[in-house]
């Protein structure tokens, strides 16, 4: 009988409001916990080539929902780029029914939602631009990203809407890498939905190798 | 008609277009044609870009039946502003397209508003086709930007929809004659591309027709009066006027 120990390369929290980024390795695995429950996980995927973002490599909502034909991520789920090239593969998912279509929420989008008075709250756009920065990216590479752990239902007639989640205290989802993929997280603070409960809490990033 | 020498060779060449037959849409009733901006049919897997002003409607029409436009819309004097598909279902709390439907730039403005549609069937979910992408990205191209700028697009006139389970069925075309218009609120990079919608099972398309003509007195009055509407029509208009020189406005 032989044994498979797998490494941890990185435990990290990622603090309540906070961006995150991090490069997974062909094979390496990415453990997300939703350690308080019902936290939004803002994430976007890039193909890397060493540590150099490849901009035709980045995840496509809809060429991933598109090859999948459903909204919905879970264990088994392939996230794609636009040309079809899987990135990461979900592989362990203890909540289901993860968003790929709501995308992130800006200073700017909160004005038409919410008024004019949340302008100068804190959005996921602000971490995502932030985040993407420092590996040399801007705003023309941020676009519709996945939602983990946010429940965003469309009803028969196209209505569609942010609802409580359905995730927990202590439930994860795990992501396998197909391709060296560098993850880009806004540990999301909105706080005018129940995307966060009401109520931005930490999430932990484990990365582990084959 | 030789073509050895230029002089034959230039013959020959100012000799095609007289000959030539052209599919030109016609002037759509009611449209004064000397408001006519844009006037373009575009063939089954190719592409048209146009910059349209502030104040233009642009319809565009499926004569046959089988097109299927994938749409994409920058701002013209900040390409970095562009549709954003999440926004533009998530904020009037609706994932299919219809007359009132704003079309939200990632700013919180409204870049466009479908004002007039006689399909119904049509589909931000599942983008352009791997075919497809390469025309997309030649029309960021000529408009300097490049494959950064190719996000997620609309498409018109090939619709899918989504079941309980999150599940897509496709629901294909409206049949011929339909036709969608959008006011463009600023102005804009229009990039069309006519191919098949990625879960159309005969992926073969027909002709798109592109026209657009000045129309702005429609500015002046919202579309809808949903809060979320007014609230980008706001944000649109202030951009708008906050930019303009004094001078201009003397």
């Amino acid at each position: 009988m032989t044994t498979t120990l797998s490494t941890v390369i990185c435990d990290e929290v990622v603090a309540a409001c906070s961006p995150w980024s991090a490069i997974l390795r062909t094979g390496q695995s990415l453990q997300i916990v939703d350690l308080h429950g019902n936290q939004a996980v803002d994430t976007l995927f890039y193909a890397v080539d060493g540590d150099t973002v490849d901009p035709a490599g980045r995840y496509n909502a809809q060429a991933t929902v598109a090859a999948q034909r459903n909204i919905f991520l879970t264990a088994g789920s392939v996230l794609r780029a636009a040309d079809g090239r899987p990135l990461v593969t979900i592989v362990a998912d203890e909540v289901g029914n993860h968003d790929t279509i709501a995308g992130a929420c800006s200073k700017e989008s909160n004005t038409l939602r919410y008024g004019h008075h949340t302008v100068h709250q804190h959005a996921c756009a602000e971490n995502f631009l932030t985040e993407a920065a420092r590996w040399g990216m801007g705003k023309r590479d941020i676009v519709s990203n996945i939602n983990f752990f946010m429940n965003v239902p469309v009803e028969a007639d196209g209505t569609l809407g942010i609802v409580d989640g359905v995730s927990a205290p202590g439930k994860s989802l795990t992501v396998r890498a197909e391709t060296d993929t560098l993850v880009l997280v806004s540990n999301c603070p909105q706080i005018n939905n129940p995307c966060n409960g009401f109520d931005p809490t930490p999430v932990r990033m484990v990365i582990t190798s084959a | 008609m030789t073509t050895a020498s230029t002089d034959g060779a230039r013959s020959h060449a100012r000799s095609q277009a007289g000959g030539a037959t052209m599919r030109i849409p016609a002037v759509p009733d009611g449209v004064d044609g000397s408001r006519l901006v844009w006037s373009e049919s575009v063939p089954a897997d190719s592409y048209a870009t146009r910059v349209l002003g502030r104040g233009t409607r642009l319809r565009l029409a499926d004569p046959d039946g089988g097109a299927c436009a994938h749409l994409l819309l920058f701002r013209a004097d900040a390409s970095w502003e562009r549709l954003n598909i999440a926004d533009t279902m998530k904020v009037p709390w609706q994932a299919y397209l219809s007359v009132g439907h704003p079309l939200l730039s990632d700013q919180g403005r409204v870049l466009a508003t479908v004002v007039a549609d006689t399909s119904g069937h049509h589909d931000m979910l599942c983008g352009l086709p791997r075919a497809g992408q390469q025309k997309m990205l030649l029309a960021a191209i000529k408009h300097g930007m490049d494959i950064r700028d190719v996000a997620p697009s609309a498409t018109l006139f090939k619709g899918a929809r989504v079941e309980d389970s999150g599940a897509l069925t496709y629901t294909g075309s409206a049949g011929p004659g339909a036709a969608v218009e959008l006011l463009i609120h600023l102005p804009v990079v229009v990039a069309v591309v006519n191919t098949a919608h990625p879960l159309d099972p005969q992926p073969a398309v027909t002709g798109l027709d592109i026209v657009a003509w000045r129309a702005p007195d429609e500015l002046t009055t919202p579309v809808n009066d949903e809060p979320e509407y007014l609230r980008a029509l706001f944000n649109t208009e202030a951009t708008w006027a906050a930019a303009q020189s004094s001078e201009a406005l003397r």
